[in-house]
């Protein structure tokens, strides 16, 4: 894995980018958004579940958030994970 | 039931706030774009957003079409990713022959889960090969619905000058429309590429069903509007088709098939179309369901 990133800074969109971590690093998750206050946890919580249900342990994620509903920011997570195993 | 499809709205593929609010313009179709509104560099994300957007946007009672890239070009991947989150067309560009449209006819076909509605396929026509073949393309599988007619990739095939008036598309357009009855689906004409100049699509898209379109492709929301206005039967045509109708009811109550309407002979395609101005005009309630 290596890494990679997907989606834009448009409204609606959502910006991620991955980074591999070491094995045993975990999962860590950093959010910006300009909803943070009402939608952080939401945002966490699709990027947590996408990650575990494709099975990645190990990885950093950014996420810049313009408001993306919850299908598109598991659409760029995905995109950005195929991105990274492809790049590797 | 009859489908259908004034209006053909083109939505870009990779574009969220677009994908999301794509339902509410009203179109009678919408058509999430993976093809010319993508970045080559950008496929990859949005196969995966319009897959996404298939199984969680509304789209209201408007039909979902997905246009896939050409088979050359990866087409055979959108297949795969977007057949399975149940698109109700698919539509194929630049289509050159039979042969073409069958191999996606069988990528669809093994890209379908079970219990799943059957995907349409809609034929995009936009070479002169495709345009000559048109009737064989129209033919070539049960799944196709309808010919779509893309002017822009076709005149630059042809090298002829585009224009406003469209005289040098009157002859494709016809031939298209002409395929289209003979195998009994329906055309789609162009879109008007100015989105600014109403009064040009108003007249572009009149002209359109005068000649026998039943629809029009639109690259935006405010098109969508005037390409109904001029597709909806007028007051007048559902006044005549309803006297058609009766009349021939009443012919027929008297054991007689041939009636005049207006003083003119109404033979059996004449009954049809009126049977389907009707039709339209009841789905589109334009028409109170008692009639007369």
């Amino acid at each position: 894995m290596k890494t990679a990133q997907a989606g834009t800074l448009e409204s609606s969109d959502i910006m991620i980018t991955l980074s591999p971590q070491e094995p045993g690093d975990g999962v860590k998750i950093d959010i910006d958004s300009n909803v943070l206050h009402q939608y952080g946890e939401a945002i966490q919580a699709v990027i947590a579940s996408t990650l575990a249900e494709a099975g990645v342990k190990d990885v950093w994620v950014k996420a810049v958030d313009r408001g993306a509903l919850d299908y598109t920011i598991k659409a760029r997570l995905l995109t950005a994970l195929d991105r990274a195993r492809r790049a590797a | 039931m009859m489908a259908i499809r004034r209006s053909m709205l083109f939505i870009p593929g990779n574009h969220p706030g677009m994908l999301q609010n794509g339902g509410v313009f009203g179109a009678d179709s919408v058509i999430l774009d993976l093809e010319d509104a993508v970045a080559p560099t950008e496929k990859d994300a949005a196969r995966r957003l319009v897959g996404m957007a298939l199984k969680n946007a509304d789209y209201g009672d408007s039909e979902k079409v997905v246009r896939i890239n050409p088979l050359d070009c990866d087409g055979a991947v959108d297949i795969a990713a977007i057949v399975p989150c149940a698109p109700d067309a698919i539509l194929l560009p630049k289509v050159q022959n039979a042969a073409e449209l069958r191999e996606a006819a069988a990528l669809i076909a093994s890209a379908e889960v079970a219990g799943q509605k059957p995907v349409k396929i809609i034929a995009l026509i936009e070479t002169p090969r495709g345009l000559a073949n048109a009737l064989e393309i129209a033919e070539a599988d049960p799944r196709v619905v309808a010919l779509a007619f893309g002017a822009e990739d076709y005149t630059a095939g042809l090298g002829a000058v585009r224009s406003k008036e469209g005289g040098e598309i009157l002859t494709a357009r016809a031939l298209l429309i002409n395929a289209a009855a003979a195998a009994g689906i329906d055309a789609i004409d162009t879109p008007f590429t100015d989105a600014n100049d109403d009064a040009g699509l108003a007249e572009d898209a009149g002209l359109a069903r005068r000649i026998g379109f039943k629809g029009k492709l639109a690259i935006n929301p405010r098109q969508v509007d005037v390409i109904h206005e001029a597709f909806n039967p007028s007051e007048k045509e559902i006044d005549w088709a309803e006297r058609v109708v009766f009349a021939i009811e009443q012919a027929q109550a008297q054991g007689s098939g041939v009636i005049a309407v207006d003083g003119k002979m109404v033979d059996a395609p004449i009954v049809n179309r009126a049977k389907r101005t009707l039709e339209m005009a009841r789905m589109l309630g334009l028409k109170k369901e008692d009639g007369q």
